[in-house]
């Protein structure tokens, strides 16, 4: 295959097959002999205190061999925060113990006290609904601001407020900002809520324990995006089960969104069960307990300031942020609402003066943590909807507002005011394509149309920007991050010239076994058919990070071609030995090695065979074998960036918004199959637009969880979405991995909300309401209705 | 889901019986049923299926009306009353999924009575009788608040008859979640005058909209409709609508199912 048709060509994904035929293996899929279930005890209040926990009628029920509560672990550590924030004055975070079952107290409805492991899932679950809990009601924290007010009243007792966190970003910049903004000819002010929503992976959770008596190692297959990370918390934290007695294996996982990143409680369990039982272990989490138990995304309540000259130029931004951890430090907690949000507060925009403020809560509420974009979401949709607002204000035109202040192609490398280096980009070149690919020319007679229909018609512009491919280790390191976040990628040759890589990354609907193939069959020259991924697996696989932050293809993926380059590198020297000439100079090209300035060669199967039969072979020279192994750690992070245009229709009548239409223009750099990349943009934007108009995790007073089942918590369906129009040719590729990519899983999600909620706000005023001015998410009929009709 | 008996008879007569056991329940289709009882939120220690009775499953058609048997699932009615009473038919082609409707049936969706259930409105709104193995019950006497109905213990409905109207239309917005009706109406137009039902919104189930049907009987035009404000008192608020929003969609659907049936 030649070479040049590889990268960039849209091939289908070779992962499907097994996916849509219903061969897939996924975790729940493996049956161990002699296994067992487990099935918890959940608490169904949201804050209470534990008096006593009555496991006696429990332990005589049929098929149930052992029952668990918070006691067995109380000698076990604490599932770790994987961040360290420091607040403003310097002091770090505080950071309560995550047990394995809740100990001495619960803390929000869904929270596991105990579990009872038994012949079967049914009796297990029998024998957990007869455990008599003696649970003392307390008053449950359910509302952040509450939670900050009162510190009488706490999730944790041990720690002395509900706040976890007040962080400042960037602390020194706080002066500056606020005299900026106190001289301003114009500043333009937001209170928003950036909702709260719940992951809902196809897959729910699946965990099983297999403990071998006889050599004492354990396996634990898990729903992971990341299996060697979850390995590292349960040895250096959780459990101590050393490393390399522990296996970790992440088969077919069904979609993640950030949820499957970390380690869970129920994961301990099933190992320490399954130690004791000596029998495998095994944990379904049902679509109930997915609701309680799955860490949800966002929920943030922001005031946001933006201070600008009388012809929009930006001055200052300022933000003032609560942001919900729920009952517990889920383990990138601390990271999402600050690193992955703070940072990218400057958007695609010269803007002189920001400082950010967060406020980490505790509340009796699952846990928080990232969700598909991951803080930058919440920080696009801050700034995206005041820029809005701004330019209402100003009467300058949404598009020329963002156009006027956007950093400009010569002014990368670009250090904002809040410590990012922008490393490339060209944010006019993606609104130019947006104009064109959103057809913009003809919105009036579209409007007209709409109008004329009794709907108002809305459109609705903005733009992104996010760091992705996570991360620069000495820099998250700087920033407070406990581990490193290179990747690593192993290129095994088969003695017949196959390939074998194994990836740290994990595919659960990314892609990967089809991608990756692309970029090892670009540089041997070899068709993609004879290249296989290997990636899931603690033992088969080098130690990689995982996929989430849109990191795949930019660490990895150059971890591959680093790896790659290696055996290239080896199998020259084992060619040039070939052509009887160990110091000439050997060039490899489609799969062919030449000696340049000669008309010899010999081709990739033959010096493959040699590697591996090694009868006539400079041994004292070159080591037999052809495999190698590279770890990736980049320089910086990479940009993605885009500009999305939405048309909607509002029914006044109703408050039904109807999305007309989606517009996406991309930069993710050097694109290697644009046919997954299409399909990523086109799942974050159905996320991206069901947190806009559909999604919503409610809690009562009570911290009773509302939308916990479909019959209350929506999720977009194909008729709540329009056809997307996507582009992401207006290309600039990254300068510093050697696969010039960005990232493109998280995008979708993070650009489409402003996009979606600025449309409504342009219909609602264009139809004279302009004191409507904004609305939160989800843009309910009701909510929209509302604000239609109360004045 | 607990264990449970299964029994599938044959007659009414047997299902009777069988349904004379303490928490034996009958089985529909289960679309409701089935669900609740794997969440574990029911627990039926007997199960009568009705899906095995002889003459359960019908549409006839003509004259004036149109009866459907007790055992009959949604798609099977949606086929079978395109012609005679389009309305209905329309109806029935939008409860749930391809799924429900091929398993779900009038009889259980009518004796479940949810207060956001589709069917009770058509029953309601056309004032359709009820046959049991017992007896006839008019849809006034037989929905009788949020899954409450005039059903005693063990009886079974074995059909619902529906009179035809001349001009009929079911208006659904949907809860954008669940897709049962946040409101939905139906308007039927008869001879003798307008009758409206209102399903989705009342924390008393299915009922008339007495107003407008005195409006609509002597204008029939949803012009009529837009000048009255129905009351919001009794209606449900929950995370998809306030009282006072459904109150305003009983209003704006029910102009608009005026001006499509025409």
């Amino acid at each position: 295959m030649p070479k040049d048709s590889v990268i960039g060509d849209g091939q289908k994904r070779r992962e499907d097959k097994r996916f849509t035929t219903g061969k897939g293996k996924y975790t729940d899929d493996i049956i161990l002999r002699h296994q067992t279930y487990a099935a918890f005890a959940r608490s169904e209040v949201a804050h209470g205190r534990i008096r006593g926990i009555d496991t006696s009628a429990a332990e005589s029920m049929p098929g149930v061999l052992a029952i668990f509560t918070g006691d067995d672990f109380v000698e076990v550590g604490g599932n770790p925060a994987g961040w360290l924030i420091h607040s403003r004055d310097g002091t770090p975070m505080t950071e309560p113990k995550r047990p394995v079952l809740a100990h001495g107290k619960v803390r929000h409805v869904g929270d596991a006290y105990a579990a009872v492991i038994a012949e079967t899932p049914e009796q297990a679950r029998d024998a957990a609904e007869a455990i008599v809990a003696d649970i003392e009601d307390l008053p449950s924290i359910v509302k952040m601001a509450d939670a900050v007010a009162n510190s009488d009243n706490r999730v944790h007792d041990e720690v002395d407020s509900n706040i976890c966190f007040d962080w400042g970003w960037v602390e020194d910049n706080r002066a500056a900002v606020d005299e900026a903004i106190k001289n301003a000819p114009h500043v333009t002010t937001l209170e928003l809520v950036n909702n709260r929503l719940s992951p809902n992976p196809m897959e729910p959770r699946c965990s099983i324990g297999d403990y071998d008596t006889g050599t004492g190692d354990y396996t634990l297959y898990t729903t992971s995006q990341n299996p060697h990370l979850t390995r590292l918390l349960i040895s250096a934290f959780v459990m101590g089960i050393p490393e390399h007695k522990l296996r970790v294996v992440a088969p077919d996982v069904g979609g993640g969104f950030g949820s499957k990143i970390y380690h869970y409680g129920e994961e301990a369990l099933v190992l320490a069960a399954s130690k004791k039982l000596g029998r495998p272990v095994k944990w379904t989490s049902s679509r109930s307990e997915a609701f309680l138990t799955d860490a949800h995304g966002r929920d943030h309540v922001t005031t946001i300031e933006l201070a600008t000259e009388k012809d929009g130029s930006f001055i200052a931004v300022r933000t003032e942020t609560m942001a919900n951890l729920g009952a517990y430090l889920s383990n990138f907690a601390t990271a999402t609402p600050t690193f992955l949000h703070g940072t990218l507060m400057a958007g695609n925009y010269t803007v002189p003066n920001v400082y950010v403020n967060v406020k980490g809560v505790f509340t009796n509420t699952v846990p928080v943590d990232a969700y598909r974009g991951a803080g930058r979401p919440e920080a696009t949709y801050s700034l995206e909807r005041v820029i809005d607002k701004c330019a209402r204000e100003l009467g300058i035109d949404p598009i020329e507002i963002r156009r006027r202040n956007y950093i400009k192609p010569d002014q990368f490398p670009y250090t904002t005011p809040v410590a990012l280096e922008y490393d490339t980009g060209n944010y006019d070149a993606v609104m130019d394509k947006l104009e064109e690919i959103a057809d913009l020319q003809g919105f009036d007679a579209r409007r007209k149309e709409s109008e004329a229909n009794g709907k108002l018609r809305g459109l609705g512009i903005a733009s992104y920007i996010e760091a992705c491919g996570i991360a620069p280790s000495n820099l998250v390191g700087a920033l407070g991050g406990r581990v490193g976040l290179y990747d690593a990628a192993t290129v095994r040759v088969n003695p017949t010239g196959n390939v074998a890589v194994m990836v740290g990354a994990h595919s659960h609907g990314q892609g990967h076994e089809t991608t990756f193939p692309q970029i090892v069959a670009e540089r041997l020259g070899i068709p993609v058919e004879n290249i296989e991924i290997v990636h899931g697996d603690t033992a088969r696989i080098p130690f990689g990070m995982g996929t989430y932050g849109s990191r795949s293809l930019a660490v990895c993926g150059s971890a591959v071609v680093r790896a790659t380059e290696k055996v290239i590198d080896k199998a020259k020297k084992i060619a040039a030995f070939m052509m009887e000439s160990p110091d000439g100079e050997v060039e490899f090209d489609d799969g062919v090695f030449s000696l340049k300035g000669t008309n010899k060669n010999v081709p990739w199967g033959d010096v493959v065979l040699k590697a591996y039969i090694p009868h006539d072979f400079p041994i004292e020279m070159i080591e037999p074998g052809l495999e190698e192994t590279a770890f990736y750690d980049p320089v910086n992070f990479t940009y993605p960036s885009g500009a999305y245009a939405c048309e909607v229709e509002v029914d006044p009548a109703t408050g039904k918004v109807e999305v007309k239409s989606f517009a996406a223009a991309d930069d993710f750099g050097v694109v290697i199959n644009p046919m997954i990349v299409e399909g990523q943009v086109h799942g974050g934007l159905a996320q991206g637009i069901g947190q806009a108009l559909l999604e919503h995790a409610v809690y009562d007073a009570d911290g009773q969880f509302m939308s916990a089942s479909y019959m209350d918590y929506s999720m977009p369906r194909a008729d709540d979405l329009p056809m997307y129009r996507v582009d992401h040719s207006a290309l600039t590729p990254c300068t510093h991995n050697p696969l010039g990519v960005k990232g493109c899983g998280e995008a979708g999600a993070i650009g489409s909300p402003p996009a979606l909620v600025n449309a409504v706000i342009d219909a609602i005023q264009h139809s004279g309401r302009t004191d409507v001015t904004h609305i939160d998410m989800p843009l309910t009929p009701a909510r929209v209705w509302s604000a239609l009709h109360d004045k | 889901m607990y264990n449970f008996e299964f029994v599938r008879p044959s007659s009414v007569a047997d299902a009777v019986a069988a349904l004379a056991d303490e928490d034996a329940m009958a089985l529909g289709g289960g679309q409701t049923l089935l669900p609740t009882m794997k969440a574990r939120l029911a627990a039926p220690t007997k199960l009568v299926s009705l899906s095995g009775i002889d003459g359960l499953s019908y549409v006839k058609t003509g004259g004036d009306s149109v009866e459907i048997g007790g055992a009959t699932v949604h798609a099977d009615v949606a086929a079978e009353v395109a012609d005679a009473f389009p309305a209905l038919a329309a109806l029935v082609a939008r409860i749930g999924d391809p799924a429900v409707r091929n398993r779900g049936t009038i009889g259980g969706s009518v004796a479940n009575n949810d207060p956001a259930a589709c069917y009770p409105a058509a029953v309601l709104a056309t004032g359709g009788t009820i046959v049991t193995d017992k007896r006839e019950i008019a849809a006034e006497d037989f929905f009788q608040g949020m899954f409450a109905t005039a059903l005693e213990a063990g009886e079974i409905i074995t059909a619902v008859r529906f009179p035809v109207p001349q001009a009929a239309h079911y208006e659904k917005f949907a809860q954008p979640a669940s897709r049962f009706p946040l409101v939905g109406i139906f308007v039927a137009r008869f001879a003798s005058g307008v009758r409206v039902a209102v399903t989705g919104a009342s924390e008393s189930g299915v009922f008339r909209w007495t107003e407008a049907e005195t409006a609509l009987s002597s204008d029939f035009s949803a012009d009529v409709v837009e000048g009255l404000t129905p009351s919001a008192d009794g209606l449900i608020g929950d995370l998809h609508g306030t009282p006072t929003y459904r109150a305003n969609m009983i209003r704006v659907m029910t102009a608009r199912a005026v001006a499509a049936a025409g």
